[in-house]
């Protein structure tokens, strides 16, 4: 299996239909490579033509800009939009919503003009256009599965439907969290908090979102952001959960379950 | 001496406004001393935007309950004023229920209707009474509210209250007419003479008119002005994504600067102004996050659905709002007494909002999805936060590690770029 680089393509002179954004924690987080893996997995097997950056991609300069460092998203940003708009980039996909928020809505104004995908509504596409064919009965059949949804997917840019569709999709059932949708409960990362420790409190707040999850019954906590999975698998082991219930991203439950 | 009670009422009137304007013009000033941000674009979206949230409520109505006893209230309090209309027009005039004889039988309908709701108005004021402080619904007992904000929302239910009340039993009182929720009434007043009767009627309108004028003043000093602010508040709504910040176009410039610099502008140009990064004190804040503090009815829905909140962290989206605006007031009052805002060396930063509230901040929006009247807690935090790390080089060393890691190795973490794409040549092979 090859996944090249936008650098190799453009040697060869060929252009690829949409731009793969691994994102930081995609590219060095141990966990979240294996979701990182998971998409590119089933981009290949659906064979869409991608690219990723490679080594050129940078971090967008979210948690520098959340934590109030202007200075240094808009040098991140500077140099996206340069490396972006030398390749000619017109569509990107990515795994991670923060980098999906930045992109998307914050670099148009400093020069970068793409259309920005996030990966659940990318799987949702395919499922509809009937490109990704799921097994007949697949490991996720009649499991219990509640979805968290991410702050920057959710309130931040109101996608709800897109991962709750392709779970859907794995005829598996799915369980709402009280705190849901609209009203979703952040699980803790967001803001650059996932760079320090929190400020002093009761309770961590990936341990008080676990807890509603697990209270749900649910075997699958599904996430659609590298953060939200690190903080709920966090989460799970602080209960010692891990051998009941599984964390996993959209893309990883598709994959498993491809035909 | 027959023109005693309409030249009484119009001096009562006459103040009554005055007041109210002086006190309106200030709150404007205090809003304008807000840095400059436009927001007239997209008009049509921004009309519905009125509509729907101001209007409609609709961000209400995620719970249904509370909206609907709420919506009584609101649509109580606006359709009773077209009464108010033929009250003011009596004291102007000496008249007595001026509008009875043009309406006819209409009339008696529309009285019929404000009785109706006035009370529906006074049940739910009580229900709202009980919750606050009998059922002691966490938001409401929470130590934002501590002091005055817990009193201040008990004024306005008393208040309410007794308003209504004296509309019908005013109405009770009237021998000239019988109305459909006061002629209850009827009995309690079976042994009063004809003379006791005027007498309590004419003391219910005046004190009821009086009533409204008082509540009008008291509007502007509570935290129940939202009844006005948000309507403008909901058109001057964000309307991009949520999820977007603003961006800053003069770091963005100077990076762009330091990046190309045959674009940097030479000779009076390069004169860039001393403006500071971030936000200090309430004149770094824009008009319309003032104006956001001064339509926060400190309900706590924002708090409530606060992760930080939730947590123990001291941080509440509430309270943020709340301090803005005493802050706002400070520098008011400050400006009146001084003629001009004379330093009093304290700032919202650190005097009002703490370092420790500011860092608690996940930015998860919820705080703005919550909040009935478009009030954004988030872009004040996030402001204030540019200020700290921009101007003070203020940040939690895990945050400067992070800083220096995007800086030198483009990834928040301590890895090596070269490493960026391993999963992938694992894959490949």
């Amino acid at each position: 299996m090859k996944v090249n680089t936008m650098a190799e393509l453009m040697a060869k002179g060929e252009t690829p239909e949409v731009l793969f954004w691994v994102g930081c924690a995609g590219s060095f987080d141990v966990r979240a490579q294996k979701i990182t893996k998971a998409f590119a997995t089933i981009l290949n097997k659906v064979n869409i033509n991608y690219a990723i950056l490679g080594k050129e991609e940078m971090c967008t300069g979210d948690p520098a800009r959340r934590s109030g460092n202007e200075f240094l998203f808009q040098m991140m940003a500077y140099n996206n939009i340069q490396l972006l708009n030398g390749y000619g980039i017109k569509k990107i996909v990515t795994t991670c919503p923060h980098c999906f928020n930045t992109l998307k809505n914050e670099y148009p104004e400093l020069g970068g003009h793409y259309e920005v995908i996030h990966h659940t509504t990318f799987l949702q596409q395919l499922i509809d256009e009937g490109k990704i064919k799921l097994k007949e009965a697949g490991s996720f059949k009649g499991k219990k599965i509640s979805y968290h949804d991410s702050c920057y997917l959710g309130r931040s840019n109101n996608i709800y439907e897109a991962p709750r569709k392709v779970l859907e999709a794995l005829d598996a059932e799915l369980i709402e969290m009280k705190r849901c949708r609209s009203n979703g409960l952040c699980c803790g990362a967001g803001g650059a908090q996932m760079f320090k420790e929190d400020e002093k409190g009761n309770t961590r707040i990936n341990i008080e979102r676990t807890e509603e999850a697990l209270g749900t019954g649910a075997s699958v906590i599904a996430a659609a952001c590298p953060f939200c999975n690190t903080m709920m698998t966090d989460g799970v082991k602080n209960k010692e959960k891990e051998k009941e219930v599984q964390v996993l991203d959209i893309a990883e439950l598709i994959e498993q379950s491809l035909a | 001496m027959q023109y005693i009670p309409q030249v009484l009422f119009i001096l009562v009137s006459g103040i009554a406004i005055y007041l109210f304007a002086g006190k309106v013009s200030e709150i404007r000033r205090n809003i304008f001393l807000g840095r400059d941000e436009d927001l007239n674009n997209h008009s049509s979206q921004r009309w519905k935007n009125v509509l729907l949230l101001a209007f409609g409520q609709k961000k209400m109505f995620k719970n249904p309950l509370v909206a609907i006893l709420h919506f009584i209230i609101y649509g109580g309090f606006i359709i009773i004023n077209i009464e108010v209309l033929e009250i003011v027009m009596d004291g102007l005039l000496g008249t007595h229920r001026l509008f009875e004889k043009p309406l006819g039988e209409v009339y008696i309908w529309l009285i019929n209707a404000f009785e109706f709701l006035a009370a529906g108005v006074l049940i739910v004021c009580v229900i709202f009474l009980i919750r606050r402080n009998v059922l002691k619904l966490k938001r409401f007992t929470s130590k934002d509210l501590n002091g005055w904000p817990r009193s201040d929302a008990n004024y306005i239910l008393i208040t309410e209250i007794i308003l209504m009340s004296l509309f019908l039993v005013m109405n009770t009182c009237d021998s000239t007419q019988s109305f459909f929720f006061s002629s209850f009434l009827k009995p309690l007043f079976n042994n009063f003479s004809e003379h006791s009767l005027v007498l309590i009627e004419k003391t219910c309108w005046w004190l009821h008119i009086v009533g409204i004028f008082a509540f009008l003043n008291y509007l502007p000093y509570s935290k129940h002005l939202h009844i006005i602010l948000a309507f403008p508040n909901a058109y001057y709504a964000k309307l991009e994504p949520q999820g977007k910040m603003h961006n800053m176009p003069e770091i963005q410039n100077e990076v762009l600067y330091a990046m190309q610099p045959e674009l940097a502008p030479t000779g009076d140009a390069a004169q860039t102004h001393a403006n500071k990064f971030g936000a200090k004190d309430v004149f770094d804040l824009s008009w319309k996050n003032l104006m956001d503090a001064y339509s926060c009815t400190e309900c706590g829905r924002c708090t409530a659905a606060c992760p930080a909140n939730i947590t123990g962290k001291l941080l509440s989206p509430r309270s943020i709002m709340m301090k803005t605006r005493d802050r706002l007031e400070e520098v008011g009052k400050n400006i009146d007494l001084n003629k001009a805002f004379k330093d009093d060396n304290k700032s919202l930063l650190r005097d009002y909002i703490s370092e420790e509230e500011l860092r608690a901040c996940t930015t998860c929006n919820a705080c703005v999805e919550q909040c009935p009247v478009s009030i954004s807690p988030l872009d004040i935090i996030t402001q204030l936060r540019r200020y700290l790390i921009m101007e003070e080089s203020n940040a939690p060393q895990e945050w400067n590690a992070m800083f220096s890691n995007i800086e030198n190795n483009f990834a928040p973490w301590k890895l090596a770029p070269d490493e960026r794409d391993k999963w992938a040549i694992e894959m490949n092979n």
